[in-house]
């Protein structure tokens, strides 16, 4: 019975034995480890370098972040853009490096001094170049929709293509390789944290991020600009009846975002040399994005918070899981953070945090 | 004619001096790294080149395509690849006056999701008549059935992964060692020379990374226990470094691409680790060494490809018309290339009469001797270690 029951299935088991033949899959099936690992032992010893390591990290994250919030706070635009105005900001800094003579390859030697003044031009020069593209992707890309009211659909293509665009110049402009290593500062430990070593680099990259974030809290909350960019995202139509000339301030918050990213273009390459590449914003955006979601999009601090938090949960994902779950640990987190707290941790968008 | 004979004289001293310079090599072949360039072969006498006799013959338009990354992932590779492609051509129709061959480019970005629209281009090209590519093995994996239904041949110059020959395509013809050849050399090399009893094997996600590693791992058996997996445009491996340091290796093998491969050394000697480290030819690019900025020093790079440093004649051409010295793959590339000239000075113009000639091809190029199994797969296939000394890749030895 059973026999004549399977029967007709026959033909379509053999097409399927044939496709899935051993012979075939061999060499793709690994067989020397398990797909998923749950390492809590190395979890637990690694605490407390993937914690630094992460904090390091996640201010970077934190400060394109931060771009990301302020235009979504504003326009509620997800500028999908930023991404290049980061990769912007990194070619301001590595050309920086080219034009004060630095070569590819080896280490610079110079006195301290020298070089952190090096760092401190080749940053203002990244602010600068990051802050005028973003305010000329504004004129380019976003202003003539609004004047024409477009659809918020319109925008979000905009925001993809202008990205595309940009990231495509660049690569016709610089090539497709990453353009060569140069290096000013290689890290070197200078204390450790339970037994973590916490390296000058680190330090410097942490210190900066904050002290960036609290002048641009500071400025959005205290300011009479910042006021502006409040009103306007609280309520556009009244704030322009109240005297507020929205597109100026539209156009400092890009400004604003841009320069925040150039500072974090400079911190990025100096944590990964090798990161001036055409491409090298697409994956840094998403998770800078996703950490603007995280704490909750509009929220100036909510992209601080869920900047650190993603970049220590990523080390912790991986040690935990293994390496192959770095972004999937990233994007879990989202889903459950949004899962309990819909408009992420710190929920608040941008108007309605008042002065 | 006098030239000629001079040249001809210069090969068979050539191929003497190569001779012996072999059995030299398999005496001293214990110890541990060579001086530079100590085992590299010159050209060989009876190598097929691309101009050919100068009599050959075939319609005007007739086209071989180049399908592979130009300006994608990894780039540098590519371009290595399709500049001999180019040099092989050029050289050829210099000599052939009456069989005048276009190579038409397609950039396939080096992705499996990029690589079909370019490539179904090169098959809606009906002048087009076989192909020189792909480099890699994903984007060779995804196109792949199109290609086999075409009836195009393809014969790639560096894609490795050993599961392309066994899909029943019929047009497809690796012109190097799978890394179910390389895979086992490096396992062996790392086991007796560089005698490590505890290695972490870090690959990434793609198709070659992934089958690499499995091929090394499998000969490792044990001492393969740390497995350590990144992503494709990772450049933060804070995470990774620390488990490399929990398990203090021996040897660390990295599977994958320069890309990663750079950041990664760079990172690991920087967090102070300075295990041996060993990448496989997709590391095996100038591009590593440069981005590395200094990290990548004593790196060992294995590779199917055969050093180039020897044959003089193309080294020197390639420099001329491009500027630097031939990359990873070069003369793999114009091996292939001439393999595909050589059909269409007989005259051959159509597809089907190409993929025979192919098939059926034997004969000596620069970098081996040239017959396909009927899955194509080559049955000679050498492997090279080398390594990195002094900002430069240099030859080690044979593996």
């Amino acid at each position: 019975m059973p026999a004549a029951g399977r029967a007709p299935d026959a033909p379509g088991e053999r097409v399927i034995s044939t496709v899935l033949d051993p012979a075939v899959l061999t060499p793709l099936v690994v067989h020397t480890e398990a797909w998923i690992n749950f390492d809590v032992g190395l979890l637990i010893d690694r605490f407390w370098a993937n914690t630094i390591n992460g904090l390091a990290y996640g201010s970077i994250y934190a400060l394109v972040a931060l771009g990301y919030t302020l235009v979504y706070g504003v326009l509620q635009l997800i500028n999908f853009a930023h991404s290049e105005i980061f990769v912007i900001g990194v070619f301001g800094v590595y050309l920086t490096f080219l034009g004060l003579g630095f070569e590819p390859g080896a280490l610079p030697n110079l006195p301290l001094a020298a070089i952190i003044l090096d760092l401190l031009l080749a940053g203002v020069v990244a602010m600068v170049v990051a802050g005028l593209a973003a305010v000329g992707l504004e004129r380019v890309a976003y202003r003539p929709l609004r004047r024409r009211n477009a659809p918020r659909l319109a925008f979000l293509i905009t925001a993809i293509g202008a990205s595309f665009a940009i990231q495509q110049v660049i690569r016709i402009v610089r090539g497709s390789n990453p353009e060569g290593t140069i290096r000013l500062l290689p890290p070197s430990p200078a204390f450790t944290v339970f037994g973590a070593p916490v390296t000058n680099l680190q330090i410097v990259i942490i210190l900066a991020s904050i002290a960036m974030f609290i002048v641009a809290d500071q400025f959005v909350n205290r300011s009479r600009l910042g006021r502006g960019i409040r009103a306007v995202a609280q309520d556009p139509a009244t704030a322009t009846l109240m005297g507020v000339n929205r597109e100026r301030v539209i156009m400092i918050t890009f400004l604003v975002g841009g320069v925040l990213a150039g500072a974090a273009a400079l911190f990025y390459l100096m944590t990964i040399p090798q990161g001036a590449v055409y491409n090298g914003g697409f994956l840094l955006g998403i998770k800078a994005f996703t950490a603007a979601v995280l704490g909750g999009i509009g929220n100036l601090r909510g992209a601080l918070l869920g900047g650190l938090i993603l970049g220590v949960a990523e080390n912790y994902g991986q040690s935990l899981f293994g390496g192959d779950w770095r972004d999937v640990v990233a994007f879990v987190l989202l889903v459950l953070v949004l899962m309990f707290r819909p408009t992420g941790i710190l929920g608040e968008s941008l108007a309605r945090s008042r002065a | 004619m006098i030239r000629r004979r001079i040249a001809a004289a210069g090969a068979l001293v050539a191929a003497v001096a190569l001779v012996l310079s072999g059995c030299a090599n398999q005496g001293g072949g214990e110890q541990q790294g060579g001086g530079p360039a100590a085992g590299a072969p010159s050209q060989p006498t009876n190598a097929e080149l691309p101009a050919g006799n100068g009599q050959g013959r075939c319609a005007p338009g007739t086209s071989i395509g180049y399908a592979g990354t130009i300006a994608g992932q990894n780039a540098a590779l590519g371009i290595a690849i399709l500049n001999a492609a180019q040099l092989a051509v050029d050289q050829h129709n210099q000599a052939n006056p009456n069989c005048q061959v276009t190579l038409v480019r397609a950039d396939t970005g080096g992705t499996p999701d990029t690589a079909v629209g370019p490539t179904t281009a090169l098959i809606n090209n009906p002048a087009v008549l076989g192909i020189v590519g792909l480099p890699f093995s994903g984007e060779s994996r995804a196109v792949g059935p199109a290609l086999n239904a075409a009836g195009l041949v393809n014969i790639t110059p560096s894609a490795t992964n050993p599961s392309l020959t066994q899909n029943g395509w019929t047009n497809f013809f690796r012109g190097l060692g799978n890394d179910a050849v390389q895979g086992p050399a490096v396992a062996r090399y790392i086991q007796q020379r560089v005698n490590a009893q505890n290695v972490c094997v870090i690959k990434d996600d793609s198709d070659y990374g992934i089958g690499l590693a499995t091929q090394v791992s499998q000969v490792l058996g044990p001492a393969a226990g740390c497995q350590i997996d990144v992503k494709t445009n990772q450049r933060e491996f804070s995470a990774i470094i620390g488990q490399v340091q929990q398990t203090n290796p021996q040897a660390i093998f990295y599977s994958g691409y320069y890309q990663e491969a750079a950041p990664l050394i760079q990172q690991l000697r920087d967090a102070g680790v300075q295990t041996t480290f060993i990448g496989p030819d997709g590391v095996k690019d100038e591009q590593y060494v440069v981005n590395a900025a200094g990290s990548a020093d004593g790196t060992l790079l294995s590779c199917p490809c055969v050093p180039q440093e020897g044959f003089t004649d193309f080294t020197n051409a390639y420099r001329q018309a491009f500027g630097v010295p031939p990359q990873t793959y070069s003369a793999e590339s114009y091996d292939a290339t001439t393999i595909l000239l050589r059909g269409l000075d007989r005259g051959i113009a159509d597809r089907a009469g190409l993929l025979n000639h192919v098939r059926n091809y034997q004969g000596q190029g620069l970098t081996k001797f040239f017959q396909w199994s009927p899955t194509g797969e080559l049955t000679n296939t050498p492997v090279w270690m080398y390594r990195v000394q002094g900002n430069t890749i240099v030859t080690d030895s044979q593996i």
